[in-house]
């Protein structure tokens, strides 16, 4: 409780609630419709993905409300890729301040992810929006949605600190985390159905992914219990361990993550 | 490094009358020879260690003060002695490499105004950033915005983008913020003492005010004037290891010497390079400077105040009957506004002076001059002045704060205006 109260103590919230601010207000600048883009966004991709992939491309065929289930991934893998992307530039972009004045350096990082999370709140209206028009029935395993996306954010934030923290050093890091968001994209099962990957094998491997995980789960229990979608608790059945190993990734690389940043913040200043 | 690495201690101790301690307080920098930012030069590093091509710059050496509630305290040195990493230290923004600063007390810094100002934003929206940076809430700024904008003359622009504002509008604008800080322990730069003339009068009213009132001000600065004026205790700082701790007349008194030695490298240079162009050089200029009627060094100068050019000269041959004087120059027109020597105010006839002979002399300058930058010109001429022995155009710079009237270089010194007839 006390670790709570110091870091979110009164004027640390006051902060943290003018920095997330800005950034959203900056974030359309100079656009003649403004924030409609946030919604406006989400919806482009999703016409570009039923084009591509449900006429062209029908990948997803004997998946029930595939429209929906493509949709549902893209817009996690793209709540991860956007908050480590604005995160990695976030304690540099911050400088001014941080050679300034003294802010908690987490704050930071924090109010990019905040920003993030705004835009997935957004995505996810335009989710139900389509849910609805997909006639999708909602089921009862949806409650495990803010669970898995809670998952997702512990993952991106620990990624987070320990990205923005090295870029103050190395500025290679931009380029790095490009390529492995890049092989992160096909490597994980978004726009193709793990179906079509026959060997289980390779399946069960795909899916030790934090990412692949969650968005299964995701699929699961949002759009459809078919069969077709292949969860890691599906393809671990008869050894429930190994499916936990995705989780234990999340925690180590939260807990590693932090501790790199709060090992690293106080010479921030100096190397900036 | 075996020692304890350094930190920094935020006490909260009411009963305590030192608000800031700092205790055998170090300061290195690695500097590398090429920064490696790259990971691949990371590795090779790693790779080649014999050649560790960064080098350890020691900053600040063993640097142990207190200072107490209610002192408005004074950190001197020059430039680059590395008295602005000590205040950085004392804001938290950098880590000791060892010893330990205790800060009891919230603590604002200013090391610059405007910290996080977006150029995109509207004033009113960084009014509520630049407030949150200082630790208020949306609340305590909607209840203080209205006299910020007041202070800050703003009122017609608060809903333009800040790009849109002159630089002098966004330094009152963030002073205007600034002062509403309402910490125990204030950290003040003298980088804040920047923008024209009425300004620098507002904040100097500022810092009065807060002498005033008793608050606990730390201040850093090289302006001798200013330090004398505001501080109580100082400590001096120089090449990064600590000076006297005390009153600030006996800080500033061990100041005085350094800055005078730095002075006279400059104009021994200076004139080593005269020497070399012109061989005809009679006289070397020993110093020149700005001093106010307490014999306090200056380079900036409040309005209205009287100041005396203080001119030191050497004889290299037998020189007869000289003619010494100034000239002030306003810089940005190169126009003469002031002069004197010895046969306009009636001085008389020096004699002759052999080679290595000396004269200072003084003049007093009216105070008369409106804001602005002058220079002084010290010059040396024979008796008809025909020909000059000594011609230094910029002996000495020196800026006027504040005016009364902003239309002319030259001040009124008493109403010179009155209504003679008035048809209707």
């Amino acid at each position: 409780m006390g670790v709570y109260k110091r870091v979110f103590s009164k004027k640390n919230r006051a902060l943290l609630i003018e920095l997330v601010k800005t950034d959203f207000k900056l974030r359309y600048q100079g656009s003649a419709i403004g924030y409609l883009w946030s919604l406006l966004r989400p919806l482009l991709m999703f016409a570009i993905l039923y084009v591509v992939f449900v006429v062209v491309f029908p990948l997803g065929k004997g998946i029930p409300y595939y429209p929906v289930y493509l949709f549902t991934g893209m817009i996690i893998w793209n709540f991860f890729t956007e908050m480590t992307q604005q995160s990695l530039g976030s304690i540099v972009g911050r400088g001014d301040l941080i050679r300034k004045i003294r802010i908690p350096r987490w704050m930071i990082v924090f109010s990019t992810s905040l920003n993030a999370l705004i835009n997935l709140g957004l995505n996810l209206i335009v989710l139900v929006v389509f849910m609805v028009m997909n006639h999708v029935i909602p089921m009862g395993s949806l409650v495990f949605l803010p669970l898995i996306l809670l998952e997702v954010y512990i993952f991106a934030l620990g990624l987070s600190f320990f990205l923005s923290a090295v870029f103050v050093k190395y500025r290679d890091v931009l380029y790095i985390w490009e390529v492995v968001i890049q092989a992160g994209f096909y490597l994980t099962p978004i726009l193709y159905p793990l179906t079509q990957i026959k060997d289980v094998m390779y399946q069960k491997i795909l899916l030790l992914n934090p990412l692949a995980q969650a968005i299964q789960d995701a699929r699961y229990a949002v759009v459809t219990h078919d069969n077709n979608v292949i969860t890691i608790w599906r393809v671990f059945h008869h050894n429930t361990w190994y499916a936990l190993i995705p989780f234990a990734v999340v925690i180590v690389v939260f807990i590693g993550g932090l501790a790199y940043f709060r090992n690293q913040q106080n010479s921030f200043a100096e190397n900036l | 490094m075996a020692k304890d690495k350094g930190h920094l201690v935020i006490a909260d101790d009411p009963k305590n009358d030192v608000a800031i301690s700092v205790e055998g307080v170090h300061k290195s920098f690695k500097l590398p020879h090429n920064r490696q930012n790259s990971i691949k030069g990371s590795i090779i590093n790693l790779v080649a260690k014999g050649d560790r091509s960064f080098e350890t710059q020691e900053v600040l050496k063993d640097i142990s003060f207190q200072i107490k509630k209610g002192e408005f305290f004074g950190i001197v040195g020059r430039n680059g002695s590395g008295k602005s990493t000590l205040l950085k230290m004392l804001a938290g923004i950098y880590t000791p490499t060892s010893g330990k600063i205790i800060v009891n007390g919230s603590l604002t810094p200013f090391i610059e105004l405007g910290v996080g100002f977006n150029p995109e934003l509207t004033g009113r929206e960084n009014v509520y950033l630049n407030g949150a940076l200082l630790g208020f809430n949306d609340k305590e700024v909607d209840g203080m915005y209205d006299e910020i904008v007041r202070f800050a003359e703003l009122e017609r622009f608060m809903d333009q983008k800040l790009k849109n504002y002159s630089s002098g509008m966004q330094v009152r604008l963030a002073f205007s913020i600034a002062i509403r800080a309402k910490s125990d322990i204030l950290l003040l730069d003298e980088v804040l003492a920047v923008g024209d003339a009425a300004f620098q009068t507002k904040c100097f009213d500022y810092f009065y005010e807060l002498k005033e009132k008793g608050a606990t001000v730390v201040f850093v600065s090289h302006d001798m004037g200013a330090l004398e004026r505001f501080c109580t205790r100082g400590v001096l700082i120089d090449r990064g290891q600590q000076g006297i701790v005390g009153p600030i007349r006996d800080v500033l008194a061990q100041y005085t010497p350094i800055v005078l030695s730095q002075l006279d490298a400059g104009n021994r240079d200076e004139a080593n390079k005269k020497h070399n162009t012109s061989m005809e050089s009679k006289i070397t200029l020993v110093d020149c400077h700005l001093k106010d009627s307490r014999g306090v060094i200056l380079d900036k100068v409040a309005f209205g105040s009287f100041v005396q050019a203080h001119v030191s000269i050497e004889f290299r041959e037998r020189v007869e009957s000289p003619i010494v004087g100034i000239t002030i120059w306003k810089k940005d027109l190169n126009a003469a506004v002031f002069a004197a020597n010895n046969l306009t105010e009636g001085v008389g006839d020096l004699g002759v002076f052999k080679a290595g002979a000396r004269i200072a002399y003084v003049v007093s300058l009216p105070p008369l001059l409106n804001n602005g930058e002058y220079t002084i010109e010290v010059a040396v001429a024979n008796k008809a002045v025909t020909t000059y022995y000594l011609r230094e155009k910029e002996a000495q710079a020196f800026r006027i704060m504040g005016s009364n009237n902003p239309h002319a270089i030259i001040a009124q010194d008493k109403p010179c205006m009155k209504i003679e007839r008035r048809v209707p």
